[in-house]
């Protein structure tokens, strides 16, 4: 934010196609929440407030991956009037556990589900917000890390631009002394992989992290996917543990791929 | 004719989004559409052909308020159809869990949603800002020990990672919740404290009848397990809950809508069915909470008083809380191995908003092959637009505003999960 920024910024939060999860954790700052209440004006905040104030904004929120036309539309008028753009969780940064759909066939998902499938409007591909409209940060997780959040909400507050860490969980587990599950217990875990932020919560929990955060810089997928494999695993089911909560990132989605391609062509031969 | 309408862009506070449109033509409702454009995720459908480990880590993502009911319901059912023999101690922690939601999800609820409607605020930020900050805070403690509990147990409070066919992960230890035994003694004086800030409240009367429904169960206030009954004397059971109900697809809604099959009739489930059908399971220190927030003897019909529900079930669930704590053993092993077979898995749990059903049909190799999900909202949203129809002609001297804030309340009682069902209701009330 610049210099002339207001004392008190104006700060909105919505939602596209989610959980509700990662503004859910904004409510669930509690104590913190009335704090943050003093510094900014929530100005816009649907499932918080009745009060709605028209733009523009200082920083916005944003959960939710984009799936209808009618969101494209919504999110380009959303970044029009919002000068710094955050978006928020899973869905929002990589399209979300919905974004399964994503290179398969719409219309039998609409039939599988629905049983007058023509009242039904939704785009092929559920999308993150950037492949529409640039945005000034992404916040990563599912749902986003609260602590993340309040972070970057904070410094903000003081004028810089948050720089969320990159490095994979695995480097969390060490720090926090948990057992590698891969290692102990012989299971899949995308940690290796998987951009830390969460705190290792599932390996703390004597499971393998399964992506929440999406790929950490750089990923080798492809070393982890042969040990996956090793392990006993079919590749159908390594693409499918990459294909998961984060699957449409770029990353992982090559990965998943790469796996499948591989697997035809063993078929083939 | 004349012609008036109101126009309220948002009607804030519910989780998803809808808008509600409502046309009266000289006193009469000549139109009224809950239309929920909360776009369609295609969870059953995608779950084909997804292995049964990786349920429990889908379906959560339906709802971040509720994700352990999501869990609970697939687990249980797979683990039925798996023949699986948990560890001793696991239905005990997991109906801990189970707890911790309802508080954490009935205490949202209660301060952060539902209570700025009968004190004319905009919101509990507003509340806390101009006068009533001692009563926000509360809630807020009383909300944190549920979400506390939940990352205790689970790992994290939205999407817990430990639950999974077999038993959990990790089992929390005697330690990390006996931790929570002295918060949780407090809560109990506490609880009564909302209890007495919810009884005076000025609600509308809304005294409709009505036919609730929800799990019934002899031993206990019914959470993980149960059979289905209704206050109209239906009975059955999660493996014949498709033929007892079904979803109707209606045009302006990507949620669909529940009914008896039979009677084609609307039912309504959440917090005020299961008080009204499972009184007597009421732990002590939630039957005077509830007495003291305005539930006299039964049946108590009138949707307003959900709040109340809400306010006696979260006395119950730290109640609960408070008794598995102290019983505590640790599951060990934490989860047992699980050979997945053919077959139908079907469960149904006590989600904090209501019963929430899961089918998943399964293959030999434990692939998902069908799946079904009926959620608690899409259940209530026909009886949502029954409820509107029943009080709004009454109602037509108020003036639009109020008219308007009456009709968001009205569906605010369901504490209604659009995500679930399929955000924002947009309020739309045209008048001739």
């Amino acid at each position: 934010m610049s210099a002339q920024a207001p004392a008190k910024p104006r700060v909105a939060v919505f939602k596209m196609a989610s959980c509700d999860g990662c503004q859910l954790q904004l409510l669930d700052a509690e104590e913190a929440l009335l704090e943050l209440a003093g510094a900014i004006d929530i100005v816009n905040f649907a499932e918080a407030t009745s009060y709605v104030e028209p733009g523009p904004y200082d920083v916005t929120l944003v959960e939710g991956s984009v799936s209808t036309p009618e969101q494209i539309e919504q999110v380009k008028a959303i970044r029009a009037e919002s000068a710094f753009l955050i978006t928020i969780g899973a869905c929002a940064t990589s399209g979300g556990i919905q974004a399964l759909r994503n290179g398969t066939d719409l219309a039998t998902h609409v039939r599988n589900v629905y049983p007058t499938p023509e009242y039904v409007e939704a785009l092929a591909s559920s999308q993150p917000i950037a492949e529409i409209v640039p945005v000034d940060l992404e916040l990563t997780g599912c749902p986003v890390d609260r602590g993340q959040l309040l972070a970057a909400l904070a410094w903000l507050l003081q004028g810089s631009v948050p720089r969320p860490p990159t490095t994979p969980v695995c480097i969390e587990c060490k720090k926090r002394g948990y057992v590698c599950v891969v290692v102990a217990k012989g299971e899949p875990c995308l940690g290796p992989v998987t951009r830390t932020g969460c705190g290792a919560i599932c390996p703390g929990m004597g499971r393998g992290c399964y992506g929440c955060f999406g790929p950490s810089q750089p990923p080798n997928t492809e070393a982890l996917a042969k040990k996956f494999v090793e392990l006993g695993m079919k590749p159908t089911r390594v693409a499918d543990t990459f294909r998961f909560i984060t699957g449409y990132a770029p990353a992982f989605r090559e990965a998943a791929e790469r796996l499948e391609r591989l697997e035809r062509e063993e078929a083939t031969t | 004719m004349t012609h008036r309408s109101v126009e309220v862009p948002v009607v804030a506070r519910v989780e998803g989004e809808g808008a509600l449109h409502v046309r009266i033509d000289d006193g009469e409702i000549t139109r009224l559409e809950l239309e929920i454009y909360e776009p369609p995720r295609f969870f059953e459908s995608f779950l084909r052909g997804r292995h049964f480990s990786e349920v429990s880590d889908i379906v959560p993502r339906i709802c971040g308020i509720c994700p352990v009911a999501y869990q609970m319901s697939a687990i249980h059912g797979m683990e039925r159809l798996f023949e699986v023999e948990v560890p001793e101690g696991t239905y005990e922690l997991r109906r801990l869990l189970y707890c911790a939601e309802w508080i954490e999800s009935h205490m949202l609820h209660v301060h952060l949603l539902a209570a700025p409607d009968f004190l004319g605020f905009d919101s509990a930020i507003e509340m806390a800002q101009k006068g009533f900050k001692p009563q926000v805070e509360r809630g807020l403690r009383l909300k944190r020990i549920g979400n506390d509990l939940m990352a205790t147990i689970g790992g994290r409070e939205i999407h817990p990672v430990s639950p999974m066919v077999g038993g959990f992960s990790r089992a929390a230890t005697k330690n990390e919740l006996r931790a929570f035994e002295g918060r949780l003694e407090d809560a109990l004086a506490e609880i009564l404290d909302v209890a007495d800030f919810v009884a005076p409240l000025e609600m509308p009367e809304f005294p409709r009848d009505a036919e609730l429904v929800s799990m019934v169960n002899t031993s206990d206030y019914p959470m993980n397990a149960g059979d289905m009954a209704s206050t109209r004397g239906r009975t059955w059971t999660a493996e014949t809950y498709e033929q007892v109900t079904e979803e109707i697809h209606v045009a302006h809604s990507n949620a669909l809508h529940s009914v008896f099959s039979d009677t084609q009739t609307p039912y309504f489930v959440g917090p005020l069915a299961r008080y009204n059908l499972n009184e007597a399971t009421l732990t002590p220190v939630a039957r005077e909470a509830a007495a003291r927030a305005g539930l006299t003897s039964l049946p108590n019909l009138d949707p307003f008083l959900s709040m109340a529900a809400r306010v006696a079930e979260t006395a119950l669930a730290f109640e609960e809380a408070l008794r598995l704590i102290r019983a505590y053993e640790p599951p060990d092993p934490p989860h047992v191995e699980v050979t997945p077979r053919a077959g139908s898995a079907t469960w149904t749990t006590e989600a904090p908003r209501g019963t929430l059903y899961h089918r998943y049909d399964v293959d030999d190799d434990g692939s998902i092959v069908e799946a079904k999900i009926v959620p608690p909202t899409s259940q209530n949203l026909r009886h949502m637009e029954h409820d509107l129809r029943e009080f709004l002609p009454g109602a037509l001297d108020r003036s639009e505003e109020e008219l308007t804030h009456v009709a968001e309340m009205i569906v605010r009682n369901y504490d209604p999960c659009i995500s679930c069902a399929t955000h924002f209701l947009r309020l739309d009330i045209e008048r001739a």
